[in-house]
């Protein structure tokens, strides 16, 4: 302040930009947060950006249902439809239908939105998953972000959830036969099932509650949901910050990356319209949920290849693949264990999937906080068992498509249902298998890469006669990132302090025994040393 | 002083043609209400015995080693007596006959007869015995009511060819077949004639009318593509789930990758 006299005219160069910048620090104290997160380090590859990728697709869901929502009734009064689409003018429907066709056919832009508003809810829940795969593969699931990998996961039930309400609105042929799956699927339940239908759909399926019902839900409580719980998701990954793959410069302590400002949000906004621009593109040019062909929904017709979205394609694949007869009366009651075995199936895989971070640290008996991203290689078993999961769940993804896979290989439809059965079943075990066995290859060749360095394909002679193939060592940065790796011996069974080997301890060994007993150890300084020694003459000797 | 001209006649120019076309009308309505069964008849029926007898040497020279030489049928093929013109017509006209190779279906390929040849052994069948002829003209262009046959399709033939007609699977290999080429008059020979797997449809299931609807509706949605771009096979959510990620996340992961390059 003392110092103003000597500048007497800086207040007047003040620019607009500086001016309101103070206004607002003046009053909201915004600086302190924006040099704090501002200077935040972002790690860059490009599997991290997959949850912005879900991010972003939700924030075009958001703002396209919005749209819908003005013009959209979920109402199940019936109407006479008397839009534009000839083929449907006079056909009797629900008002929800005939409100959906509207938007599609009667509201400027409506088809677009609509369009738009679909295939980023299927980008969203695909991104999500891949997202969860990218987690799980680098291991970014561990200490301490195993609470958030619980918060992802209830996420992708959530979406799954908004997807499938949100199939369920038009009321058209597909979603009202998704509506009888679903429905067969929880009076399928002993005991309270047929009181669980009756009490989602207000009495006998159909009836006229269900639309509405999932609106409210649609709309209203799992958008609140997400958008709370994706604050929490990413405000963790802010907490945490961002995992990191090894380098040189990359502690547990650290974040080497872009800062968030000015680069890491440049490039997070655009990429943001990048994804929305090449939505709008798939929404401009790709017709999605046709409900014009469907018509309204009735009961009675069934259309050839009725499908769910691709998300909920895992659960009707399930289905499909039991075989017949898995139904009996017992206590005159029928057990229909043709939904009950699936419903639990995917239950308990849902339940491992979510479990994973808990039962990995527990076998591992490991608590420290790990933040180095670990490649896929270098933790094999995790990666043969996120492999055996991955081939379950796609199996009885395929499982969903099995008549879509038999008419256009021109297959039978039983060929492909048996195949798709020894996929899911066997299947998991041979991925499992090789993904570990191609694991272990890698980590070996990385090993010889790191001790005795690139083949060249030179041939060289020596003086004594002797010809040897000249190796390039590896310089210092590449050679970091293929030694710095945490490898885990299996866990010693020792007694506790009464003497005993407990039950709990002999199962936590056997596991750690399956993790690790064929690990491939990261080379340590000396071997790496010992290997130099022996390089050293001949690389000397390839110089002069 | 032309229009004083235009009235000096009693009629209206058009009267006659009008009058014409109200005959036909009345004619065709009646003759359509007063025939019954399936029997619908083509307006030229070139049933000269001339016809028979080269359809009759056309059946011997390709058909004849399956449904014998009288059509009498073989362990290798049915008898075509009295399956009518109209299953002729179908089988040998989309070149479903005579079959490329058994199996649990009879394939389609490129018909090897012309449509003189087709109608030829079609009449020469349909002497045999009675049965479907070949569909007249109004019943077969798509005149109807396309709201009425898309309720009707999605009731009676969805199930097994797809709300759009995009064909669907069967049993043990067996299929319905894609509906997005199909003629008016071959649909409706189908209809009657219950070929392959197809169940047969009579005049009392779904009537002469409804059947010209449900045409109607078939070639409003060959002629219509859809409102909504590219229909990616009409297949439903199996193809719109393999296009967004294979095409959607393929191009936005080529984007992350894009994004996160390290210049050099």
């Amino acid at each position: 302040m003392t110092t103003a006299p000597t500048r007497p005219s800086a207040p007047a160069k003040r620019t607009f930009t500086a001016a309101a910048s103070d206004y607002l620090n003046d009053r909201t104290g915004l600086a302190v947060a924006i040099k704090g997160l501002g200077r935040k380090a972002f790690p860059d590859h490009w599997s991290f950006l997959l949850g912005e990728v879900a991010l972003f697709s939700f924030v075009l869901v958001l703002l396209s249902g919005t749209f819908l929502t003005f013009f959209f009734q979920a109402s199940q009064a019936e109407v006479h439809y008397d839009g534009s689409y000839v083929p449907l003018k006079g056909v009797e429907m629900s008002v929800a239908m005939a409100s959906t066709l509207d938007i599609s056919f009667d509201i400027r832009g409506g088809l677009f939105i609509r369009q738009m508003h679909h295939w980023a809810a299927l980008l969203f829940v695909a991104a999500i998953g891949l997202h969860m795969l990218r987690v799980f593969f680098t291991g970014a699931f561990r200490k301490p972000r195993e609470i958030n990998w619980v918060f992802g996961f209830t996420l992708f039930v959530l979406a799954m959830a908004e997807g499938f309400t949100g199939y369920s609105l038009p009321d058209d042929l597909l979603s009202g036969n998704g509506l009888r799956i679903i429905d067969g699927m929880v009076k399928g339940m002993p005991v309270i099932g047929t009181w669980t239908s009756f009490l989602l759909f207000g009495g006998e399926f159909p009836g006229t509650a269900i639309v509405g019902r999932l609106y409210t839900l649609h709309i209203l409580l799992l958008p609140a949901l997400v958008v709370a719980l994706v604050a929490i998701h990413v405000g963790y990954v802010f907490i945490h910050k961002h995992t990191q793959f090894a380098g040189p410069g990359r502690q547990p302590t650290n974040s080497v990356g872009p800062p968030i400002l000015p680069i890491y949000a440049a490039k997070a906004g655009g990429f943001m319209f990048i994804i929305f621009g090449v939505i709008s593109l798939i929404a401009a040019l790709f017709t999605i949920n046709p409900i014009w062909n469907y018509g309204p929904y009735d009961p009675s017709p069934v259309s050839a290849g009725t499908q769910p979205d691709w998300y909920i394609g895992f659960a009707d694949g399930a289905l499909r693949l039991i075989p017949p007869g898995w139904e009996f009366v017992w206590l005159d009651r029928t057990w229909s264990f043709n939904i009950l075995v699936p419903l639990i199936g995917i239950g308990l895989f849902l339940v491992l999937v979510v479990s994973y971070p808990f039962i990995e640290a527990w076998v591992k008996g490991d608590k420290r906080e790990h933040h180095i991203a670990d490649r896929p290689r270098n933790a094999p078993t995790r990666t043969a068992i996120g492999a055996a999961g991955v081939t379950f769940y796609a199996g009885l993804w395929a499982a969903a498509s099995s008549d879509i896979l038999a008419t256009h290989f021109s297959l039978t439809m039983e060929g492909v249902i048996h195949a798709l059965q020894a996929v899911v079943i066997i299947g998991p075990f041979i991925a499992y298998f090789l993904a570990k066995r191609v694991c272990i290859a890698l980590e070996k060749k990385d090993r010889e890469i790191v001790l005795h360095g690139y083949e060249s394909g030179r041939i060289v002679k020596l003086p004594g006669g002797e010809f040897i193939e000249v190796h390039q060592p590896l310089d210092e940065f590449d050679r970091w990132r293929l030694v710095s790796y945490e490898s885990y011996a299996p866990l010693m069974l020792r007694p506790n302090a009464r003497g005993k080997i407990t039950f709990g301890q002999q199962l936590r060994a056997g596991f750690s025994r399956w993790f690790f007993e064929d690990r491939i150890a990261p080379v340590t300084r000396g071997e790496l040393e010992a290997s130099h020694s022996t390089h050293h003459e001949v690389t000397q000797s390839e110089q002069h | 002083m032309n229009r004083s001209k235009r009235r000096t006649g009693r009629r209206h120019p058009l009267a006659t043609v009008a009058l014409l076309a109200l005959g036909l009308v009345f004619t065709g309505g009646a003759y359509a209400a007063i025939s019954s069964g399936t029997a619908a008849q083509a307006e030229a029926k070139p049933t000269s015995q001339e016809t028979i007898e080269e359809g009759k040497k056309l059946f011997q020279a390709n058909c004849a080693t399956c449904h014998g030489l009288e059509a009498q049928g073989t362990a290798n093929g049915p008898g075509l007596i009295g399956v009518g013109a109209a299953a002729v017509d179908f089988q040998v006209g989309t070149g479903r006959m005579p079959m490329q190779m058994q199996g649990p279906q009879a394939q389609q390929k490129p018909p090897q007869f012309t449509d003189e040849q087709v109608k030829q052994l079609a009449y020469y069948v349909a002497s045999l015995g009675p049965g479907p002829d070949i569909p007249a003209d109004h019943l077969v262009n798509g005149g109807g009511d396309a709201a009425n046959g898309a309720e009707l399709f999605r009731i009676n033939c969805a199930m097994c060819h797809n709300v759009a007609g995009a064909g669907g699977a069967l049993t043990e290999g067996k299929f319905a077949p894609p509906l997005t080429n199909v003629s008016g008059v071959h649909a409706y020979e189908a209809m009657v004639t219950g070929p392959q797997n197809m169940p047969v449809f009579n005049d009392l299931n779904i009537s002469p009318e409804d059947k010209r609807d449900i045409i109607t509706y078939l070639k409003y949605v060959q002629d219509n593509r859809s409102p909504g771009g590219f229909e990616l096979g009409s297949l439903g959510p199996v193809a719109e789930g393999l296009f967004i990620w294979i095409f959607g996340l393929g191009a936005i992961v080529a984007v992350t990758i894009w994004i996160t390059a390290k210049s050099n």
